[in-house]
């Protein structure tokens, strides 16, 4: 009798090993292990041809407060605030409008906003290259009406256009789906107690979806922050971003360390935007 | 009647950015389709309707080279993130509750693509392994697993789990269950997860970019440095190609997912 439960246990355990072991094996040698390497990079010398030297200093994170990096990073932080701000515009009128469609247009609205997306990131950005370019078409149009040409392409303006344009749908998506989860009966209690649809909207909709804002906000801001590919083609590499001063630590200055202590400041905005989307979660969830 | 205008009346506006977001999304990609069929060496004045761009592309040896080495990667890591990421999925759901496991297998999703990058740079480097195509497969799989994983859970989470019950009582052995019940239930799952891993891995180009070897380069690597020396049509043909795969490939995804939920 005490031989079938230790076969089950035995069963479990093989079970658990066949399934959890491969996937999590393969993630602690490919996912756990280099991000450990480059956390442990921000603390050491750099090597004279990348890597380290491993004698531990505290310079790298100081040269974090130089002011040549603090301007790349406060530029950084300023166009992918605009491009935050222009995707919620955008996005939230949106996500509103395809939640209130009829079942079948909904589904259609949003593979049309899931669609640009899967297509090639580098396609996407190019095309606004030939947009802008001096001949390009918007600049014909202004031509035609004898307001251009003017510079379009290699401006701050094409960078946010190119990061807008290349994650709205992360802010779309987030939105629809928080928005298409409030219970109408709330906004129908707001409508018969006398609110109009504007004070219904701004006291009962938007704060109840505030969750899927921040969310999208997030899904925005961080990989916007971490692009070089836009910044260097629809930016002509005029602006430097955080994104384009990680990729040169570690392919061009060869400076791993302070290349690590940057990819751990990226890291540590996610993670803090992350914890303030959850807690804004939570509290609405005790509101509803 | 007159709190319907108003609901309407509120909405009204709405239509302006709602019409806008799909102009700002299809316009560059309408340019892009129409210029392609273009005869004009610049890609600014329409000259009449022709194929050349095409033909020019299919002669192209860096881009044939380019969509060689990317089909070889994104079929490797598909088949890999299936298997791993469906064993996971599996596991996360019936072997544990740990909330730390559930968190690690979603965290290469979220993770920003250039912290993945530098991390693979970094970890192939020390421990001095030469980059090339088997490199750039094995970091496609590290997020290829995750979303396969996530898509199986959700699948996972509407499976009746009196099925794998009835067949275990019926004497079968977890691995016969796993195999005649489990497996066949999720496939629609399965299939829907490894569609996703591959179209992530043809066009992913980050982690490419810091971890395939310059000699052996996946075609987004190739679109790059053509695109870094300015405007050729020969890209317009590629966009418009890879733009009816991208779209296929999520059309054929979203009506089987549909035809699934219909049959459920």
């Amino acid at each position: 009798m005490t031989g079938r439960p230790s076969v089950v246990a035995v069963r479990r355990a093989a079970g658990r090993l066949a399934t959890l072991g491969p996937g999590f094996g393969f993630l602690t040698v490919f996912l756990l292990f280099p991000l450990a390497l480059v956390l442990s990079y921000t603390v050491f010398r750099r090597g004279r041809f990348g890597g380290v030297v491993y004698e531990p200093t505290g310079e790298n994170f100081a040269r974090l407060a130089d002011p040549l990096y603090l301007d790349v990073v406060a530029g950084s932080v300023k166009l992918a605030v605009l491009t935050t701000l222009l995707a919620l515009l955008l996005g939230y009128p949106t996500a509103y409008m395809i939640a209130k469609l009829p079942a079948k247009w909904k589904v259609i609205a949003l593979v049309a906003v899931v669609l640009p997306f899967w297509t090639n990131f580098l396609i996407r950005t190019y095309a606004w290259i030939v947009l802008l370019n001096s001949e390009g078409l918007v600049n014909s149009g202004l031509k035609a009406l004898g307001l251009g040409p003017v510079e379009l392409l290699y401006t701050d303006g094409a960078i946010v256009a190119g990061l807008l344009y290349a994650y709205l749908p992360l802010m779309i998506l987030p939105l629809y789906s928080a928005i298409e989860r409030l219970d109408p009966s709330l906004r129908e209690a707001s409508a018969n107690l006398g609110a109009r649809p504007a004070r219904t909207f701004w006291s009962v909709t938007l704060p109840l979806s505030l969750p899927g804002v921040l969310t999208g906000c997030v899904f925005v801001f961080v990989p916007s922050l971490g692009n070089f590919v836009i910044p260097e083609l629809l930016g002509g590499g005029r602006r430097i971003m955080v994104g384009n001063l990680i990729r040169d630590q570690f392919l061009k200055a060869r400076d791993w360390p302070f290349g690590s202590v940057l990819a751990l400041a990226v890291i540590a905005v996610l993670v803090l935007l992350l914890f303030a989307q959850a807690w804004a979660a939570r509290r609405a969830g005790r509101d509803a | 009647m007159r709190d319907r205008s108003g609901a309407a009346g509120g909405l009204g506006w709405l239509r302006l950015p709602f019409w806008l977001t799909y102009l700002f999304l299809y316009a560059p990609i309408a340019v892009l389709v129409i210029m392609s069929f273009n005869r004009a060496k610049t890609p600014y004045t329409w000259d009449g309707f022709s194929l050349d761009w095409y033909g020019r592309l299919l002669e192209n040896d860096a881009i044939r080279g380019g969509l060689a080495n990317t089909l070889i990667v994104a079929f490797g890591a598909t088949a890999l993130s299936t298997v791993l990421g469906t064993l996971l999925a599996v596991g996360l759901a019936r072997y544990t509750r740990s909330r730390l496991l559930d968190a690690l297998s979603t965290l290469p999703a979220i993770l920003p693509d250039l912290v993945l990058a530098i991390g693979l740079l970094v970890f192939y480097t020390s421990v001095k392994m030469t980059l090339g195509l088997h490199s750039v497969l094995i970091a496609h799989t590290v997020f290829g697993m995750a979303f396969v994983s996530a898509v199986v859970r959700a699948r996972l989470s509407h499976m009746d789990t009196s099925l794998e019950e009835a067949s275990r009582d019926l004497g079968a052995t977890p691995l016969t269950t796993f195999f005649t019940v489990t497996l066949p239930t999720l496939a629609p799952g399965i299939l829907a997860g490894a569609l996703l891993a591959f179209t992530l891995s043809l066009d992913e180009f980050v982690i490419a970019f810091f971890t395939a070897a310059p000699s052996e380069p996946t075609l987004p690597i190739v679109i790059y440095s053509m695109v870094r020396f300015g405007v050729t049509p020969e890209i317009n043909a590629l966009a418009t190609l890879l733009l009816a795969v991208s779209f296929t490939v999520v059309i054929v995804a979203q009506r089987m997912t549909r035809l699934t939920e219909a049959l459920k």
